[in-house]
């Protein structure tokens, strides 16, 4: 493959042509910040945060999109580039809940780590903000609309799985809100808790609801492991807080990669020093059912205990 | 819309609604004429209808809520018989178009793009009508009335059953 | 035969599926295949009723069918065909219902052919008098009035209006029925497309553009002929052509009323454009709230294919040419390219960040061109006059004309098309009749929510893409709203800021909050309470909102702010530090008062009070409890002695 070569902060860079800035960047162990952009997903190019300066061009350009060309000439820290990721990151902050102390994803949140980044204490844009209710009728994900950034991975993740693609945006502008069909909440959608939304927000717009409240990001480890249930193989992260697994989180999803609930309360099933009892929809409510039920094991566990019960 | 020769007015606009899913189901880029032509036969989009239509043209029933939730043509409630646009063009809003929404939601007893409980009105606003020269103006379905006043723009929508 | 595209006899095979090379040009000087004197007469006959000379004794009635209907002109149609046939005078008069005369100021605008009258103002009331005077003198109280000379002109000709114009584009607009094929046909109308079809090579009719020096229509200004040169150079089994007709810029009606009047130039572009870059399929993107251009359209579009002028082997050229009509759904940001092609598909409008032209990789990931109406409107003009010809109209860099939308607190609103490099003093003082009321000139809005306002400094500013740019506002698609003194610049910017707001569609950061956040300091500075840091922040947002944001909607939606900060930074200034309006517009901010020495005390001012304000004894000054006035200014419109001030 021929390689293209450009400029970085001064530094001469030689990639792979069809690279992105993005991908040069970190090549070269540049950091740029993201927060729409993920490498398992389409990209959008619309949070803007990865905007740099290329010579040449009026405006600044996003990096996660924008190709690498020949003698290319970027700046990821200029003024205006900086001016710009302040501006956007206090926009941001002008329509999102600033309780940090008590948000479960204090300490593994991107908005947090780039107003640290760039000294944003507060923003300094005050008018209107979101007021929406705080979605926790399902057993599994707490969805908070208040704190979505509408980077929209949650939309694009849901939407790899055929068929699935419970999510989508709805309303437009100002209002533009992440939302199931008639905006309704999770728990009476079509939604089967995979978590692979809850996996890639990237701000704690939407959790883990049976891990709320058990620990802070900083006491848990978080162990790989691969889940056994089927030949898909998807990865799931143990969360284990002073020696006990507390709980499974679901994975970077790869391609093809379903990410099912079954997986992964499997995996709780195995793992977890403290399983709590899965619950299922039954109609329009959730009950609590029993693992062989929640598994779909049921009958294979009647037919086991006939078996080898005698 | 309404069928008044006695027969199912559902059964109608059921047919005409399958008559368009089968025009459209092979269709490229069918999603939007076809919301339209279903809120020509529905008067506004039904979540059944939506669904039906999702389902037509296998795309998500997300997708097709946003669709109809980005575009302001769509309505997701049903509206009114008639529909009162109330200008609030430049002109119209120096001349008192505020006083005239004001007194027309007042006496509607329903806010912006609200709808009377009996079907009749649905009160919208409009950016500009173009009917600067008799401002205030709004518009009754596809009349236009202009030079009103408070009391005169409620003595207008007498005339709409 | 009856009319000019039927068959003249059975000699005759022309049809969709038999098509015939020589069609269109023999409509113009056939027959063609055989020798007839009959068929030739027909056809002489056909031509000269759509387009009779003086002194043939025939009489074509144009009335407007576009926007004068808002104030009655189809009341006046509908009076006239019964007249008309009433007395028998169809033989001699045509009632024609016409596309936008272009003065819509003095609308129902009511032209007389072939004599160029031009009556204003027309009543129902009228029409009698109208016919009546057919043959002899032209009913006198109905003629324009020129503020000039204050006499009054008989001919349109000499309206100033009209004689400062250049129409090119609009040439047909307000002569032809644009439900009529014929009468396009008759005016010269598909002949460059048979000049494409049999005399040029697709890299020649993009040349001829280039040439020409065709400039997008559209508001960027990027040049037609390098575009369709991508799109020819592009390598796909499948190409798109789209007409951009989303115009939904507040003020702007040029695309509606080209649409509405003269729908097939607008498809023999398109079809052009077609051959130009290889493609068989196009869409024309229309707004829905343009009802009638869609009517209109629907009817073009049957009309050429029922004659064989689109479809399939067009013409017996071998070109194949399909084109439908997708009706846009209430969303400006659909006017931005990417948005317009992503909501053809079907999905939400929202704009996609571009990995290369729409030219290599556009509608459904094919290589598409993407034009606005009144750069498809130019195609033909260039085709069949020549690029060079075209390319010594208007300015170094933008050739031909342009079509102007002009509104506001100007004499003469409605439709103008001026050379590229007219003044904006031409256009709103020579062509506009200068400002209403007397009053004093104080900026124009260029280019929509898009543009800018500029001050009476850039009145000698020629027009073109360049020079627009160059002083902080833009083309646009072409709407210029003049202002005057009574016109608060810090309330015209909230108010594009709250259009651009309520239409951006949500996807990026820097627009979706960004505008929000402007919006809500412009109302706060309007209402008297904003600070003096404010400036400063409008600054930065406008300076980080064009760098950042996705597509073009966002990265020019600061520009009135831009541009009224720049030149009218008084003004803010005036309301943050002051809590004045000078402009006396903006409501929380104004006193009324009485000025004791014209207050006579009559006491009309204190009895149409609804707020009880105004206290007095008979015969004595009045004054105003600033407290308890509500501000509606009652009292000004009341008193007859302008003793009412407001600042």
């Amino acid at each position: 493959m021929t390689n293209v070569r450009l400029t970085i902060n001064g530094r001469q860079v030689s990639v792979p042509a069809g690279s992105t800035i993005l991908d040069a960047a970190a090549a070269q162990g540049i950091f740029i910040p993201t927060f729409c952009h993920d490498p398992g997903l389409p990209g959008v190019a619309s949070c803007r945060i990865c905007v740099v300066e290329v010579k040449g061009s009026k405006n600044l350009t996003p990096a996660c999109m924008t190709a690498v060309r020949e003698g290319m000439v970027v700046e990821t820290e200029s003024p205006a580039v900086v001016e710009a990721r302040k501006t956007i990151l206090e926009l941001i902050l002008a329509n999102h809940p600033q309780d940090c102390l008590t948000c479960e994803k204090n300490g593994d949140c991107r908005l947090q780590d780039y107003a640290f980044l760039y000294g944003i204490k507060e923003s300094g844009f005050k008018g209107e903000r979101h007021n929406y209710p705080v979605e926790d009728d399902n057993p599994y994900i707490i969805r908070d609309m208040n704190k979505c950034i509408l980077c929209g991975k949650c939309v694009r993740t849901c939407a790899q799985v055929e068929g699935r693609a419970v999510i989508d945006y709805a309303f437009r502008g100002f209002n533009t809100k992440v939302a199931p069909p008639m905006n309704t909440t999770l728990g009476e959608s079509d939604c089967v808790y995979c978590g692979r939304c809850v996996a890639v927000c990237p701000v704690g717009a939407l959790l883990y609801k049976p891990l709320a409240g058990k620990g802070r990001v900083w006491e848990i480890d978080r162990e790989p492991v691969t889940c056994t249930f089927c030949e898909s193989g998807c990865q799931f992260f143990l969360n284990r807080k002073n020696g006990r697994v507390i709980g499974v989180t679901a994975g970077t999803p790869g391609p093809g990669r379903p990410l099912c609930l079954k997986g992964r309360l499997g995996m709780e099933l195995l793992h977890c020093d403290d399983p709590v009892t899965p619950q299922l929809k039954k109609g329009d409510q959730f009950e609590e059912v029993s693992w062989a039920e929640a598994l779909g094991l049921a009958g294979v566990m009647e037919k086991i205990k006939k078996l080898e019960g005698k | 819309m309404t069928c008044k020769c006695g027969h199912d007015d559902a059964a109608t606009k059921q047919e005409a609604l399958q008559k368009a899913l089968d025009k459209y189901r092979t269709v490229r880029g069918a999603l939007i004429p076809l919301l339209q032509e279903a809120q020509e036969i529905y008067g506004y989009l039904p979540r059944e209808v939506m669904q039906q239509i999702s389902g037509a043209l296998g795309v998500p029933f997300s997708k097709t809520f946003g669709v109809a939730t980005f575009y302001a043509q769509f309505h997701l409630k049903p509206r009114g018989r008639n529909i009162i646009r109330i200008c609030q063009g430049t002109a119209c809003h120096v001349r008192g178009a505020s006083r005239i929404f004001e007194s027309v939601s007042e006496n509607l007893g329903v806010g912006i793009n609200g709808t009377t409980d009996d079907l009749r009105f649905t009160l919208e606003t409009v950016a500009c009508l173009g009917a600067c020269g008799l401002a205030p103006a709004m518009m009754v379905n596809d009349d236009t009335h202009g030079r009103l006043s408070p009391d005169k723009a409620v003595e207008t929508l007498k005339q709409y059953e | 035969m009856n009319n000019l595209m039927d068959k003249c006899c059975d000699k005759c095979v022309h049809s969709p599926r038999t098509p015939c090379r020589d069609y269109v040009v023999c409509r113009l000087e056939g027959p063609v295949c055989h020798q007839d004197e009959a068929c030739k007469e027909k056809r002489i006959r056909f031509r000269s009723e759509v387009n009779p000379a003086p002194g043939q004794g025939r009489t074509v009635i144009c009335v407007c069918a576009g926007g004068c209907t808002s104030s009655g002109s189809m009341k006046i149609l509908d009076r006239l065909e019964k007249a008309v046939a009433d007395k028998g005078l169809g033989g001699s008069v045509e009632v024609r219902r016409v596309g936008c005369h272009g003065f819509c100021e003095q609308g129902p605008i009511v032209t007389l052919e072939p004599d160029k009258i031009f009556y204003t103002q027309v009543t129902e009331a009228d029409v009698d008098d109208i016919l009546a005077s057919i043959g002899d003198r032209p009913v006198e109280r109905l003629l324009y009035t020129n503020p000039e000379t204050g006499e009054k002109v008989v001919g349109y000709d000499q309206v100033p209006f009209y004689t400062r114009q250049k129409k090119l584009v609009l040439k047909n607009c307000g002569f032809i029925n644009p439900e009529r094929i014929d009468q396009y046909v008759a005016m010269g109308g598909y002949r460059a497309l048979v000049k494409v079809l049999f005399n040029m090579t697709p890299q020649e009719v993009v040349d001829e553009v280039k040439v020409s020096g065709l400039r997008g229509r559209g508001g960027a200004g990027f040049p037609t002929g390098v575009k369709w040169q991508g799109a020819l150079n592009a390598k796909n089994d499948k190409k798109y052509v789209i007409c951009n007709a989303d115009e939904g810029d507040p003020g702007a009606f040029m695309d509606r009323s080209v649409l509405e009047g003269d729908p097939h130039a607008v498809l023999e572009g398109m079809i052009i454009c077609g051959y130009a870059t290889g493609s068989d399929e196009g869409y024309i993107y229309v707004r829905a709230e343009y009802p009638m251009a869609i009517h209109r359209l629907k009817i073009a579009i049957a009309h050429a294919e029922q004659y064989g002028l689109l479809g399939d082997n067009i013409l017996n050229s071998g070109f194949n040419f399909h084109l439908k009509i997708k009706a846009g759904a209430g969303a400006f940001v659909c006017g931005e390219g990417t948005a317009l092609m992503t909501s053809i598909e079907g999905n939400r409008g929202m704009p996609r960040f571009k990995v290369g032209r729409s030219t290599e990789k556009g509608l459904w990931e094919k290589p598409t061109t993407l034009n606005n109406v009144e750069t498809f409107a130019n195609v033909p003009v260039i085709i069949n006059e020549g690029g060079g010809w075209y390319a010594s109209i208007g300015t170094e860099k933008s050739k031909g004309t342009k079509i102007f939308s002009l509104t506001g607190k100007v004499i003469n609103t409605g439709l103008v098309e001026v050379p590229m490099g007219a003044t904006l003093r031409q256009i709103i003082f020579d062509v506009g009749g200068g400002i209403l009321g007397g009053k004093e000139f104080k900026a124009v809005q260029a280019g929509g929510p898009s543009g800018g306002c500029l001050p009476s400094e850039h009145l000698g500013l020629p027009i073109d893409y360049d020079s627009l740019g160059a002083v902080g506002a833009m083309m646009g698609s072409g709407g210029l709203v003049v202002m005057d003194e009574t016109t608060c610049m810090v309330d015209v910017a909230r108010y594009f800021l709250n259009f651009t707001q309520n239409e951006s569609c949500g996807k990026c950061t820097p627009c979706r909050e960004g505008t929000k956040r402007m919006l809500e300091i412009l109302t706060r500075i309007c209402e008297g309470q904003g600070v003096p840091g404010d400036i400063d922040t409008l600054d930065r947002l406008s300076r980080v909102i064009v760098k950042t944001s996705l597509c073009g909607l966002g990265q020019s939606a600061p520009n009135p702010v831009i541009s009224t900060l720049m030149y009218f930074k008084d003004e803010y200034l005036a309301h943050i530090n002051d809590k004045r309006c000078p402009a006396g517009v903006c409501t929380a901010l104004l006193v009324y008062s009485i000025n004791a020495e014209k207050c006579n005390g009559c006491g009309l001012c204190a009895k149409n009070c609804p707020a009880n304000a105004i206290t007095g004894e008979k015969k004595q000054p009045h004054v105003i409890d600033t407290k308890a006035c509500i501000k509606c200014g009652n009292c000004i419109q009341k008193c007859k002695f302008g003793a009412v001030e407001k600042k």
